[in-house]
């Protein structure tokens, strides 16, 4: 197949600087050449990510690429999006690998942690030398945050952490754990790094969805960590639903690479399957279908377009980037949907992508705030009432 | 050290190509480009060599303004400088005319190593490596798949036909214009598109270069005539029927144009 060259209907690459096409050409090259090639025998596997390919996204800039300092390449929130687009348009898997990396653990080590935490990890996570996880959904509660049975108990100097985390990408694959706990004061961030006593990590197996992907459950019996580990700056819920606001930005851009690979599958076997003496992409409904994926990716890159440029204005309301999660991911299930059908029976074995991602963007539908609940903190947001 | 390499934006390898309306070339208009994927391998020789020690890579590509993506590419991937002929003058030129602009500007740049694609995917002529080093009075080698010791004289492994290699060493300044395979070229870093934003891009023309009058339509000696896809071959016939049928008309097919 003919390598993937984008879509771009309404001739949005004019809105984009040279640097942000430049990201967005280098990783699309590097995710057709490196990681597609791969993604197969990964995806047999159950939960399995390509570890040959750390070191080569991290020599890439692919961790922590918005972020400025400490190795990190300090690209605009809108280059970063085409970032995240170009790696989910491999897999959402790939794609959560970099978003945890960056968004989740980067993130909140360079706004709330102290230098000293800063300088141990930053270079190490961007380099790839260490990886990190991000520990906040717990097995009894995911979108209720408040609700974290995770303890944290302040004993002089340390903290003794109990509790359980569970959903967590790459969590027997980190060299550091960012664990989100309660304590007396509200909620606070802790890094737990592996081999400290109590603390354990194991995988979940059995996944139908991001298959190509690691995801673990972590248990936490009487972790005992320095006052020097806690995230000195990060304080009750803005600590955890800030790193949250950063990687559901990045879902609503990535979101869109893997509509765009399933649109481009079914446009390409459409116009080469011949059914009833000609190719299906000359029947109407063939043509219904892929014009309603066309449309909705085209829209959904408006919307993450604009979403980036206000962040990079500094202006960013959390709701815009639910809504931006909430649509881009509910169009991309819908696109994956479609295209595993224009593909037959084909369709259902994995030398096509069409259904590896439908089968990961229903995860994607669920993690970093479900569908439903971004149309409750929107809800929230027009009518000023609370219903979640 | 100085390391000028030439390198030249193509239609991507996957783009579906129309001949224009004179048909004389194709038609370029929303075509995709990209960097010639023998120049991209040029590129990463001269950058493993900045990697190695000191050197200073200058990137010299010539066309319309579509070609700054593909030196700020290049600059991405670790050159230092690039120097960008934009100069409508130039079109039409045959490979002595832009071997001209180029060896104009190795004569200013002075460098001790200019490295090369083979040939363009798009012209295959494989004609403007020689002639740049034949005008700069420099010895080259073609088909180049292994570079040593750059930091004296210079050993080369070439490829042969059939297989073979040769050997041969190259005093510097010199001008190599590589094979494809010979390295692993390398990712533009997103580190190194946000730095190379930073860097300089020279944009001259034939008459800055003191070329102006050596190159174009005008001064070709050489002129596209005629660009055109082979006609649909005749004669082809296609069997039927089961396999056996097929097997035993194939057979007789065989046997009757004496092939057997």
């Amino acid at each position: 197949m003919a390598d993937f060259q984008g879509v771009d209907f309404l001739r949005l690459d004019e809105l984009l600087s040279e640097e942000e096409k430049l990201a967005r050409e280098s990783v699309r090259e590097f995710v057709s050449k490196e990681f597609l090639p791969r993604i197969q025998e990964h995806v047999r596997q159950d939960g399995s990510f390509p570890m040959e390919l750390v070191a080569p996204m991290a020599e890439l800039g692919l961790f922590g690429a918005n972020l400025h300092g400490w190795g990190c390449a300090g690209m605009n929130n809108v280059a970063y999006g085409l970032v995240m687009q170009e790696l989910e348009r491999g897999d959402s898997g790939l794609r959560s690998f970099a978003s945890v990396q960056g968004s989740l653990v980067m993130y909140p080590i360079h706004s709330y942690g102290s230098d000293a935490q800063k300088d141990r990890w930053l270079p190490a996570l961007q380099s790839g030398q260490a990886i990190g996880c991000f520990g906040l959904t717990e097995p009894d509660f995911g979108s209720h945050i408040t609700a974290m049975r995770t303890k944290a108990e302040r004993r002089g100097d340390t903290w003794l952490l109990n509790g359980t985390k569970r959903w967590i990408t790459n969590g027997t694959l980190a060299e550091v754990a960012v664990i989100w706990a309660s304590t007396d004061d509200g909620i606070r961030g802790f890094l737990v790094e592996r081999g400290t006593p109590g603390f354990e990590a194991r995988d979940i197996k059995g996944k139908f969805s991001l298959r190509a992907s690691v995801t673990s459950e972590l248990f936490l019996r009487d972790v005992e960590v320095p006052e020097s580990s806690r995230l000195p700056k990060a304080e009750g819920m803005r600590g955890p639903l800030s790193c949250l606001t950063q990687a559901r930005y990045g879902i609503a851009w990535g979101a869109l690479g893997a509509a765009m690979a399933c649109y481009d599958e079914a446009l390409e076997y459409s116009k080469e399957r011949i059914v009833a003496g000609g190719p299906l992409a000359g029947k109407q409904l063939t043509q219904q279908k892929l014009v309603e994926m066309l449309a909705e990716i085209t829209k959904g890159q408006l919307v993450a377009w604009r979403v980036g440029r206000i962040k990079d204005e500094g202006n960013l309301d959390f709701a815009m980037v639910s809504l931006a999660k909430r649509n881009n991911v509910d169009v991309a299930l819908r696109i994956a949907r479609e295209a595993r059908d224009l593909l037959g029976a084909n369709g259902i074995v994995d030398d096509y992508q069409s259904m590896r991602h439908m089968m990961n963007l229903e995860t994607v539908r669920t993690y970093e705030g479900t569908h439903d609940v971004h149309t409750l903190i929107l809800g929230e947001k027009i009518t000023g009432l609370r219903a979640l | 050290m100085k390391i000028v390499v030439c390198l030249k934006q193509v239609p991507h390898s996957d783009a579906r190509l129309d001949i224009n309306g004179d048909g004389t070339w194709i038609q370029e208009d929303n075509l995709k480009f990209e960097i010639n994927s023998y120049d991209t391998y040029a590129l990463e020789e001269a950058l493993r060599i900045k990697d190695a020690g000191e050197a200073e890579v200058v990137v010299v590509s010539i066309g319309p303004d579509r070609v700054t993506q593909a030196l700020r590419t290049a600059l991405g991937m670790g050159a230092d400088r690039a120097v960008h002929v934009n100069d409508s003058a130039v079109e039409g030129s045959d490979a002595l005319g832009i071997a001209k602009v180029l060896a104009a500007i190795v004569k200013a740049e002075s460098p001790d190593l200019v490295v090369t694609g083979l040939m363009s995917d798009d012209g295959n002529f494989s004609a403007v490596p020689p002639m740049i080093a034949e005008l700069c009075d420099m010895p080259s080698a073609t088909s180049v798949l292994k570079v040593d010791g750059a930091n004296g004289s210079l050993t080369v492994e070439r490829e042969l036909e059939g297989g073979a290699m040769e050997v041969v060493e190259l005093p510097k300044p010199c001008l190599l214009a590589v094979q494809t395979g010979l390295n692993q070229v390398r990712y533009a870093s997103l580190k190194g598109i946000m730095a190379a934003k930073k860097k300089p891009i020279d944009v001259k023309t034939a008459a800055d270069l003191g070329v102006g009058d050596q190159v174009g339509a005008g001064a070709a000696k050489v002129r596209m005539e005629k660009v055109y896809q082979p006609p649909k071959g005749e004669g082809a016939e296609l069997l039927e029927g089961s396999t056996d049928d097929v097997v035993g008309s194939l057979m007789n097919k065989v046997k009757e144009l004496g092939l057997l």
